[in-house]
This record gives structure tokens, sequence and C-alpha cells, in this order.
């Protein structure tokens, strides 16, 4: 089991889909949502949750600030 | 442990700095222009300093930065931003003030004030985002341009016996007695993100200690107007931006 699991949220209404986190996340935990906000952007999404480490690498490239990382130690 | 119990407010790490506004930025999806606003705000609200700090907005796409950024802000005219800079901090000399300024903005119609402020010593911090284009007005050539690079005005490409070499400007102001510390970072991976913020942060810090000028360059991207993805931009970036302008410190006394 990993040491540290973690879970992003994205804010859908303000993310305009430039998958920059997609490519920064080492885990390949994030992917874009088939659905759309109301700009018609495909938003951030996480695809793979189980794998997610908290690691922040998507929230510092993220131009919008969309993205809150959520963090856990495992005892 | 499920995801919905990891996402407590306890647990979180990262997330927006309030002193960032809820306008949602006008920026193209993947800009660097966002990611920097977003440094600056977070330090300045590290720093406790969101009261006693002046921001200057210049002309190009950063135009509307005081829509973003929760602090005092004055619009300069094209190019003039330090030397409305040298003004608010001449007469707020307690304040923090600093300029934020493109290309187009600081190397090509503000040379003058950029370099006068500079050699002047005064003490702000300017933030220059290098983006090798005029992003707003549709990605025509700048001074910073790379040779070879097409743009809208140079469509085949920069020459440099017709249009002149790169402004390597960061060198030329760390050259000043004025300035005390010029560095060029980038924003396009998390490790450099992390120079970046360390850098904003001692432009600031060396505001408080009346050092002289602190000149941040960030190597940035312009998806739009190179007509590349987010990602793709950073890959060009990392391949021709940075061989012409290499990360690192010009300058730190």
């Amino acid at each position: 089991m990993a040491k540290f699991r973690g879970a992003v949220v994205v804010d859908t209404e303000r993310c305009k889909g430039c998958e920059l986190c997609v490519e920064a996340c080492p885990q390949d935990v994030l992917g874009m949502s088939p659905k759309v906000n109301s700009k018609g952007y495909h938003y951030s999404d996480m695809v793979a949750e189980e794998n997610c480490i908290g690691c922040m690498a998507c929230g510092y490239v993220c131009p919008d600030a969309v993205i809150s990382v959520y963090k856990v130690t495992n005892a | 442990m499920t995801t919905q119990e990891i996402i407590s407010p306890e647990n979180l790490v990262y997330g927006k700095t309030k002193l960032l506004t809820d306008n949602v930025m006008h920026y193209c999806p993947g800009c660097s222009h966002g990611v920097v606003h977003k440094l600056i705000a977070e330090v300045i609200d590290e720093m406790g300093i969101q009261n006693t700090t002046v921001g200057v907005a210049p002309v190009g796409c950063a135009v509307f930065a005081y829509n973003y950024i929760d602090i005092d802000w004055q619009e300069a005219a094209h190019g003039r931003a330090p030397a409305v800079a040298t003004a608010i901090k001449r007469l707020l000399p307690e304040h923090f003030v600093f300029t934020y300024q493109g290309d187009g903005d600081l190397a090509a119609i503000g040379t003058a004030e950029t370099i006068h402020a500079c050699n002047r010593g005064e003490n702000i911090a300017i933030f220059f985002i290098n983006n090798a284009i005029y992003g707003m007005t549709g990605g025509q050539m700048a001074p910073t341009t790379l040779e070879g690079m097409k743009t809208a005005t140079c469509p085949a490409g920069r020459e440099h016996e017709l249009n002149g070499y790169p402004l390597k400007i960061g060198n030329l102001l760390a050259e000043l007695d004025g300035t005390c510390y010029v560095t060029r970072q980038s924003v396009e991976k998390l490790a450099a993100v992390v120079k970046a913020k360390r850098a904003i942060r001692k432009a600031f810090e060396n505001c408080r200690e009346k050092k002289g000028t602190s000149v941040v360059e960030i190597v940035s991207t312009c998806s739009s107007g190179w007509k590349l993805t987010p990602h793709k931009s950073n890959l060009w970036m990392q391949e021709n931006m940075l061989a012409k302008y290499p990360l690192g410190d010009l300058k730190n006394v």
C-alpha cells in the first residue's frame, strides 16, 4: 500500500481543459472528462483515483488555480 | 480510505490562495500568465503584505491583471510601468511595488523606462514574462523572437539581417549597477514552478531590504501565438527558448 494517498478536486466550471495537469501527473491519475462545462471545455477529472499520492504537481502547474489537493499519510 | 474520506478540509495541502479573486482569468487555456499570477498572489499572501503592495499592470495580455489579484493596482501606459512604479515607490517608500510586464511591453516600447529604472536602482520588483511574441495582438514578432521562429510578421522565420537578433534584456539589466537580483525562471513543470516562486519571494524581500531593483524573467509559452497545444508549447519552449534564454540567476548580490 502506498505511503501516501491523495485526491484532487477540480473546479470544473473554471477549468479550461488545457491538459497541463494531465501531463504533469506522475501517476497518470488525471484525464479529461468526456463531459463539458458551461463554456464547452472538457475538464480535468480523476480517472485513476486510487493511484493519487497527493504530490501537488497538478495544482502547481494549473494556470487557472482550479485544482485543490488533499493528502493523507497511511499509518 | 475512500477518496471521499480523503477530501476533507483537514487534509487540504494545496488550493487556490484567497488573494486570487474568483474572476475567471481571460487568458487562453494553458497560458503561463495564470501560473505567474498565482505565484505572485501566493507570495504576497505568505508574506502578509496584501495591504502594502501595489502592482503596476502593463499593456499586453496581462492588462487586466488587476482583476485577478486582490491588491492595489495601477494601470500604466504601454511600456511605462517602471516609470509609474518609480513614482509610487518614491511616494510610498514603505510599500512593496512591482511591475508585471510582457516582452512587448518591457523589451520593446518600454526599453528606455526599464533600463533607466534599473539603472537608478529603484527598490521595485519587475516581473517579466518572456514568450518571444506579441501575444495579445495576434502573435507578431517581438524583440525577443528567436531566430528562425515564424510569427505573423515574419512568416518565413526571423532573420537577423533583416530583423536583428533576439534581445537578451535580462543579461543587459544584470550589467547595470542598480539591479541587485536578476534571474531567469520558467513555470512549465513542478520543479520550475517551485523555483520561480522562490525567485518571486526573493524579489519582494529585496524590496523590503531596499537593495535595488529585482528582475524576475519568466520564460513562458504562448500556445495561441505559437499555434501549438499547451503541452507541445512547453516542449517547444524547453527545446528552443531555453537554448537561447538559459535559466538561472544572472545576478544576485
